[in-house]
């Protein structure tokens, strides 16, 4: 067979997936079109429609593989002040406007130009943006509209306005806050539930279920009015005719104006860096390790952004929580995101008298979640721990943002940067006599397969696309080693990169390493801290929790060995099928027997990104095994694995033993070695156990229970299980 | 090829505490290439200076080192330039200068000078020391131009006279030389095979090279050829650092303008950053 028909049966057998997830996906497009084309005060089906064109544009155009487009987060704040002071019809003349600048930076292959920003002011900005959405929206959550001059205004008007909703006297506008308090709480709570069947929809499809529901219990049940008040129910969701019939032209009358271009490139600047950083996250996330055409992917956002922008639509970004979802429901190329422009379609040519039914308080705490994870504690915190530095980095970026606008703010924390830099180093020249300079020396030597990188004077945001464009070249399967004992200086950003190549490379079986940084020193312990060549004593931490401390005991009654440390480098866990979507964060308290050919360790590791993200905290177990057997994901049999099952992924059935295959979901590509390997021994044994996801590699078993930490009782049960089945499989 | 291409060789002899190393390394190097030395001091001829260079010069007179010295007042520049010409000297030594706190060494103003507009060849010494350090590992250019043969050549021939171990050719290959841009797998894998078809290319250049070198010259040092994507003139000078090279051998630039000081360029980076004993051959 021919390479090509092959693909074309590839993709054919890939499309009840992508149908699938895309189908997932637009659940999550749906509100949040609405909600961002509202937060940016632009009619609501406007963020529907850059979903729809987005989707279909770079469906055909694009250079990324799962990525979903759409309308962004980071854009409310441009677009909402390039909609204020230009009005909306000229403000869809900027977005075109922008959407050929995009188009442009694509074809001037200017897919670098989110790395020349210091990643930490690049954070205050994303934060700065939070804040706005979560400012501007928080008011109407709590059916509260106000009106502020200022952005920071409306933060400090929230105290004021949490007041003002304690004392409502209205029933319509209690009705209304509610509706928003009951969405946020949906939206904070939804990814510590888990449970397999509420997950299936993504919270904020619920929130716009339980509100239809709602009103339709009110009509239907109740025979009365909606209780929430009228001006806080989503208005002008117009039907598909009208939408057709209204199109109008975009004003090009104010294309002259100094604030047009000042919007146009600010809008520019932030749907490029957000695309970009989508982009490159989501790379992360693709099962299948394949490589997305940056510049080709700008080019189509581009191309979508001018289109969306004739037919009323908002800018066309790579959008990173809603790419995450798709990831995790299994798409597998762009398809997915063509059927996720498809079912906004139905949805819109459908519902669109259902989408009235939504109240705005519901929506907007859609948005309020978003704007409080673009700025989160948490996030400030992480920042603060890889060094004082970076925070006042963050901070002044933030705080400019907030006060002038989005352009000086990021043009403030690159300035603050470099100072920061000059004033840690005590030198100027280092930065300026080097700055030009060819720095980086990447070599292979002869004869030999991996790839040698040293890094002269100084790596910093200034010249670390240099180093990006070396790495960028070398296939990552290969070994590389990245050599920095000849650089004086490097900062965050690169070490943040460097911690980013490490994980793309373990999961391609490549080997990225770091060298040359044991003589540099740092401010704090985080293994993203700017280092500056020093030497530096090492601090070592202990205290143990009571949990550790048991495990301690456990170990010393089983002769087992414990550590407590936070491990980063698994590689041992990367050939599993499991963590293909996921990120491993680390691994903590290990087990370990007989030389560690049973490990067992707690693991964080992170699934889905921004709002869709979930950090989970779970204790598997790894088997070695002293042969080699087939490739296979076992589970328990369940509704949602038929779901999958619908979806093209597929159950292999072991015969005569009819009830372990009702019980079990079994996974795996080489069916006939896996129905060989599955004998009486196996299934009975599988049969007369408790349930656990068991995983192999062919080289060896990951085991794990519940998707949390296990207790010291479980962690035993576990450990026994795990022994157990060891012996089963290696007595054949 | 001539067997002795340095027949004569010439130093600036300043009365620094640099002195006594640098007649010391330029004496070793006359006796080892078997040719003149020729001490150019800028100033007048004074008794003192003449028994104080005779005094640094005792030791090597057993083995029998054929030196002169050339007095000459006026400006350094002139004054080395123009001795270089009358006395025919093949091979200038320079000192380079150290930037303080850190490793690192440029060519000062004057040497800088000299070596743009010297009509011989060069060689620039980070640290000349008065005990002999060993040569052991010559990095030569192998760029592709038709000075390069000679410089392979000469490079070899040195190698042979300072007993060295071992000879790096560098090919560095400008990156325009692959034509596709690395996007995604595809366009990889496409520059993956590019690089490796113009590295066997570069690498049969330079051993057809290498053959046609006398045997006497090659067989008893290890001769590697190492190809680089990067930086014509900066990526040379980055490897002779990282392989701790003890010299480097370059072809001397074609010309010079204005505008290649302004934008640095080949050999220009090796001398606002010197990775090691740098030898510029005419």
């Amino acid at each position: 067979m021919s390479p090509k028909k092959n693909k074309i049966k590839d993709f054919l057998s890939a499309l009840p997936k992508n149908i699938f997830s895309g189908f997932v996906v637009s659940l999550i497009a749906l509100p949040l079109g609405l909600g961002l084309a509202m937060a940016s005060e632009a009619p609501p089906i406007a963020g529907i429609i850059s979903a729809i064109v987005g989707g279909i544009v770079v469906f055909i155009f694009g250079g990324s593989y799962v990525t979903i487009a759409g309308p962004g987060n980071g854009l409310v704040g441009v677009l909402l002040i390039a909609i204020t002071a230009l009005g909306l019809e000229s403000a869809y003349a900027a977005i075109i406007c922008s959407g050929i600048l995009i188009l442009l930076l694509g074809f001037f292959r200017m897919g670098k130009l989110a790395d020349f920003f210091p990643s930490s002011a690049i954070q205050g900005m994303l934060a700065a943006i939070g804040l706005i959405i979560l400012g501007k929206q928080f008011h109407i959550m709590l059916a509260h509209k106000i009106k502020c001059e200022d952005t920071l205004d409306y933060l400090f008007e929230i105290p004021f306005t949490i007041n003002h909703a304690l004392n409502y006297q209205n029933k319509g506008l209690i009705f209304a806050t509610l509706a928003g308090i009951l969405s946020l709480a949906i939206m904070l709570f939804y990814s510590k539930i888990r449970n397999k069947y509420l997950q299936l929809i993504p919270a904020p499809m619920w929130i716009v279920i339980l509100s239809i529901g709602f009103s339709y219990y009110f009509e239907l049940v109740a025979h009365e009015a909606n209780p929430i008040a009228k001006e806080y129910m989503i208005s002008g969701i117009p039907s598909i005719q009208t939408i057709i019939a209204d199109m109008h032209l975009p004003n090009f009358s104010s294309i002259g104006s100094f604030s047009f271009w000042s919007s146009v490139l600010a809008i520019t600047l932030i749907a490029s860096i957000e695309s970009l950083l989508s982009i490159k996250a989501v790379d992360k996330l693709d099962p299948e390790k394949r490589r997305s055409n940056v510049n080709k992917d700008l080019k189509a956002l581009g191309l979508a952004t001018i289109g969306s922008g004739f037919l009323g639509g908002l800018n066309v970004v790579a959008v990173i929580a809603r790419s995450s979802v798709n990831v995790n429901n299994g798409a597998s190329n762009r398809s997915s995101n063509f059927f996720h422009a498809v079912f906004l379609v139905l949805f819109i040519v459908l519902f669109t008298t259902q989408l009235t039914r939504i109240p705005l308080p519901a929506l907007m705490a859609i948005l309020v979640y978003t704007g409080y994870k673009l700025a989160s504690p948490n996030l400030i915190k992480k920042i603060f721990s890889i060094g004082k530095e970076q925070f006042i980095i963050f901070f002044v970026t933030l705080l400019v943002t907030l006060k002038i606008g989005l352009i000086t703010g990021i043009l403030a924390g690159v300035i603050v940067t470099l100072i920061i830099h000059i004033v840690i180093n005590k030198t100027v020249s280092l930065f300026f006599r080097n700055v030009m300079k060819p720095n980086v020396l990447m070599y292979q030597e002869e004869g030999q397969d991996n790839y040698y990188v040293s890094v002269k004077h100084f790596c910093s945001f200034l010249n670390y696309y240099k180093l990006k464009d070396k790495l960028d070249a070398v296939p990552e399967d290969k070994d590389i080693i990245v050599d920095f004992s000849m650089c004086g200086f490097v900062d965050h950003t690169v070490m943040e990169n460097m911690h980013d190549y490490q994980e793309l490379f373990k999961k391609r079986d490549g080997h990225f390493d770091v060298i040359g940084l044991d003589m540099h020193d740092t401010d704090s312990e985080h293994p993203f801290a700017l280092r500056r060549l020093l030497p530096v004593p090492n601090i070592i931490k202990n205290n143990l929790t009571r949990r550790q401390t048991s495990m301690e005991d456990l170990a010393k009654d089983y002769h087992l060995n414990y550590n407590s440390k936070k491990l980063r480098h698994v590689y041992f866990l990367n050939h599993f099928l499991f963590f293909n979507t996921k990120t491993i964060n680390y691994i903590y308290n290990q087990l370990s027997y007989e030389n560690s050919i049973l490990n067992l360790f707690d693991i964080e590791f992170s699934e889905g990104e921004f709002i869709a993200k979930e950090v989970i905290r779970s204790t598997m177990l790894h088997i070695k095994l002293d042969h080699t057997i087939p490739e296979f994901t076992l589970d328990r049999e369940g509704f949602l694995e038929k779901v999958y099952a619908f979806a093209g992924f597929k159950d292999i059935p072991i015969q005569n033993h009819s009830d372990f295959s009702n019980r079990f979901y079994l996974l795996g590509d080489n069916e006939e070695a896996i129905t060989a390997f599955f004998n009486d021994d196996l299934v009975h044994f599988f049969e007369s156990n408790p349930y656990y996801h068991v995983e192999s590699n062919g080289e060896s078993l990951l085991i794990f229970g519940k998707q949390r930490l296990a207790s010291i009782k479980e962690i035993k049960a576990l450990f026994d299980f795990g022994k157990r089945l060891k012996e089963v499989i290696e007595h054949e | 090829m001539s067997l002795q291409p340095f027949k004569s060789i010439g130093i600036g002899a300043a009365f620094s505490p640099n002195l006594k190393a640098n007649l010391y390394e330029a004496a070793r190097l006359s006796l080892f290439l078997k040719s003149k030395l020729f001490l150019i001091h800028v100033g007048e001829v004074s008794d003192d200076k003449i028994k104080m260079l005779n005094f640094f010069l005792k030791p090597f007179e057993k083995d029998n080192l054929d030196y002169e010295v050339v007095y000459k007042p006026g400006r350094p520049v002139d004054v080395i330039l123009s001795t270089t010409e009358e006395k025919n000297i093949d091979l200038l030594i320079l000192g380079a200068v150290q930037r303080e706190r850190f490793l690192k060494y440029y060519v000062g103003s004057i040497a800088r000078k000299i070596t743009r507009k010297a009509k011989c060849s060069v060689l620039l010494l980070i640290k000349p020391s008065v005990e002999r350090v060993l040569c052991e590992h010559i990095v030569v250019n192998g760029l592709k131009d038709p000075k390069t043969e000679q410089t392979i050549k000469t490079a070899f021939y040195v190698g042979k006279q300072l007993k060295s171990k071992k000879i790096t050719i560098v090919e560095e290959i400008k990156q325009d030389q692959v034509s596709v841009k690395v996007d995604d797998d595809k366009s990889l894998r496409k520059a993956n095979i590019i690089k490796e078809r113009i590295r066997l290319r570069e690498n049969s250049r330079i051993k057809d090279i290498i053959e046609h070198i006398p045997e006497k010259y090659t067989k008893d040092v290890v001769t590697k050829l190492q190809p680089i994507f990067g930086k014509q003139g900066y990526s040379i000078g980055h490897y002779a650092q990282i392989s701790r090279a003890d010299l480097l051998v370059m072809n001397a630039p074609s010309k010079m303008t204005f505008w290649d000081r302004l934008f640095p360029h080949d050999i220009e980076h090796i001398l606002t950053e010197l990775p090691t004993d740098v030898l510029i051959l005419q």
